[in-house]
């Protein structure tokens, strides 16, 4: 603090809060919403403060799911958003640390060819080619399956170019020195580099996880039958019917129990959170 | 480009740990995306039974459609609105933060969650803030004698999904500008004071224009985000109306492709969208090189 104004630093303060607040609000309606039996919603305001259905909305949607609206149990859902976070982050961190261990510990024709061809995967978001991206998925088989789900997800030149900017800081004395001992490369990346990228693959694996958890467009189009459906995207088979019935308590339960694994890592990890997400847009 | 002075000496192990990720991109990513550069030259009949080759025809078709065009517009409002509001609500709540010696962590904490919430879920919560009937801003809005309904009004609408999509961005642009402030040297600050600058005049004349990377930074990614990724924010809640209005470019490749099942447009508007990301990724990587440094 280098001058002292107490009155901008209640400022400060005030500012602060109501963007807390307003940051926070609709998450608060949210929860609410699902504390509430249906009737709650049929006219009037929405409720400002809890009911007493919470339990019974949370049981009878994460075991029967909504049978009105063809909606499956969220149990499965909330599986099926785990497996495919869990392969997506796991799957993009083992396949571009090896790419970049190849591009930045090797010497080899066409080296700079992979280099490019793994950059112009930043152009190209899923969004833009989405039907030619589909109509591969579908003549592999690949439809309403995990393999479909995730594996057209994993290739990502962000997190190779995390890596190849961290392995390019790690001293070559290392490596030359591994070698004198008569370490070959993969003794080397196993046992030495693998060790050193501990905390860049922690924060890359939040940031990929909350990625991978929140795919909604994607997991729209691959999956034809509910077995595969993820929560993120289940959510807009339950709002399509709440405009014909108001089920808004059933809605608001599915979006709180869809939003929180992501939200919990969040605040667990806060920490390499931030590194993650600062780092991977360098 | 950069390697190591000394590497391994292998022929055939790079290639093999190159593999994996080269075939992922190749077929799910230059393959689809050069099939659609195909497509957009090409149009298929009713039954999908024969393609010709028809040239420019889908892209002159695309400049006289007026949903095009009204797309187009659409997306030139949106994605500046939201990029405006998130990344100046960033700012704001940053450099608020920065002028507090205590509790500033607690802020940081309860301002950053956001982000993992999905877009789709983001929408859904203030479509249902907002629902013209049970919603609590409506009943605000109706004191003082608003009648708000996003189902009718096109600019209803757009508020909607601008703050829809702008919420969890939010956090993310206040992340970077904490990150941006903390890196100015407080000599700097310092020297201000001592010259007798205020902490508003210390604002705009030093801080503000030091944070101009971030801040072209945040625009260029605000705006890349706001153009491609808020589709899970405009299919949960509006799909594009009332009338069109909210009927943004990624969201119209989508419903003229899936559900409209004209191939050889959507993959022009594709192609058209690719042009538009290459341009501002381009943007980006010539501001990461002369990247300011104090």
């Amino acid at each position: 603090m280098i001058d002292r104004h107490p009155w901008l630093d209640a400022l400060a303060h005030v500012v602060l809060i109501v963007g807390v607040l307003i940051v926070a609000f609709p998450v608060y309606v949210a929860v609410i919403a699902s504390t509430h039996g249906p009737n709650d919603f049929m006219s009037g305001l929405i409720p400002l403060l809890p009911g007493h259905e919470m339990v019974a909305n949370y049981r009878s949607m994460l075991t029967d799911g909504l049978s009105s609206s063809g909606a499956p149990p969220l149990g499965g859902m909330l599986w099926n958003s785990l497996v495919m976070a869990l392969s997506i982050a796991f799957g993009k961190i083992a396949i571009s640390i090896l790419s970049a261990y190849a591009i930045v510990y090797f010497r080899f024709p066409f080296r700079a060819v992979a280099f490019w061809m793994i950059f112009v995967t930043l152009m190209l978001p899923v969004e833009v080619r989405i039907v030619p991206t589909f109509k591969v998925v579908a003549d592999l088989g690949l439809l309403d399956s995990y393999a479909g789900l995730t594996i057209p997800l994993i290739a990502s030149a962000t997190a190779t170019f995390l890596f190849r900017q961290f392995f390019l800081t790690v001293p070559d004395e290392l490596m030359e020195a591994a070698r004198i001992d008569g370490a070959g490369p993969l003794k080397f990346f196993r046992d030495i580099l693998l060790p050193l990228s501990r905390t860049n693959i922690a924060a890359l694996f939040v940031i990929l996880f909350i990625y991978g958890w929140n795919q909604y467009l994607w997991p729209l189009m691959v999956t034809t039958t509910s077995q595969h459906y993820t929560i993120v995207m289940g959510i807009k088979r339950m709002s399509d019917v709440a405009d014909a019935l108001p089920q808004w308590n059933v809605v608001m339960t599915t979006a709180v129990l869809a939003m929180l694994p992501p939200v919990i890592v969040v605040v667990a990890m806060q920490r390499l959170f931030v590194k993650g997400l600062i780092e991977t847009e360098k | 480009m950069q390697t190591k002075r000394t590497v391994f000496g292998n022929r055939l192990l790079p290639y093999a740990l190159l593999l994996p990720q080269l075939a992922v991109t190749v077929v799910f990513f230059l393959w689809p995306a050069a099939q659609a550069v195909l497509q957009s030259f090409q149009r298929e009949d009713a039954f999908g039974l024969s393609t010709t080759w028809v040239g420019l025809t889908n892209y002159a078709d695309l400049l006289s459609d007026p949903t095009y065009l009204n797309s187009l517009k659409v997306t030139a409002i949106f994605a500046p609105a939201v990029t405006l509001l998130s990344v100046g609500l960033g700012l704001i709540f940053a450099a608020s933060l920065d002028r507090l010696a205590r509790g500033s962590r607690v802020y940081a904490a309860l301002l950053v969650w956001p982000y993992a919430v999905a877009p789709a879920i983001g929408g859904i919560m203030w479509w249902f803030l907002f629902n013209p009937t049970i919603g609590l801003l409506p009943y605000l809005l109706a004191m003082v004698g608003y009648r708000w309904d996003h189902a009718l009004q096109p600019t209803d609408a757009m508020i909607l999904v601008v703050i829809a999509a702008s919420w969890k961005q939010v956090s993310y642009n206040f992340l970077f500008f904490m990150a941006g402030l903390q890196a100015i040297p407080k000599s700097m600050i310092e020297a201000a004071a001592i010259d007798g600058a205020g902490p508003v005049k210390r604002f705009f004349t030093i801080v503000f224009p030091l944070l101009s990377p971030t801040t072209f930074f945040l625009a260029v990614i605000n705006l890349v985000y706001a153009m491609f990724d808020t589709f899970p924010v405009i299919h949960a809640t509006t799909g594009g109306n009332p009338a069109q209005s909210t009927n943004i470019l990624v969201y119209k490749v989508f419903v003229d492709g899936f559900i409209g099942l004209n191939l050889g447009s959507s993959a022009a508007q594709s192609v058209v969208l690719m042009a538009i990301v290459v341009a501002l990724t381009v943007i980006q990587f010539k501001w990461v090189e002369r990247k300011v440094t104090y």
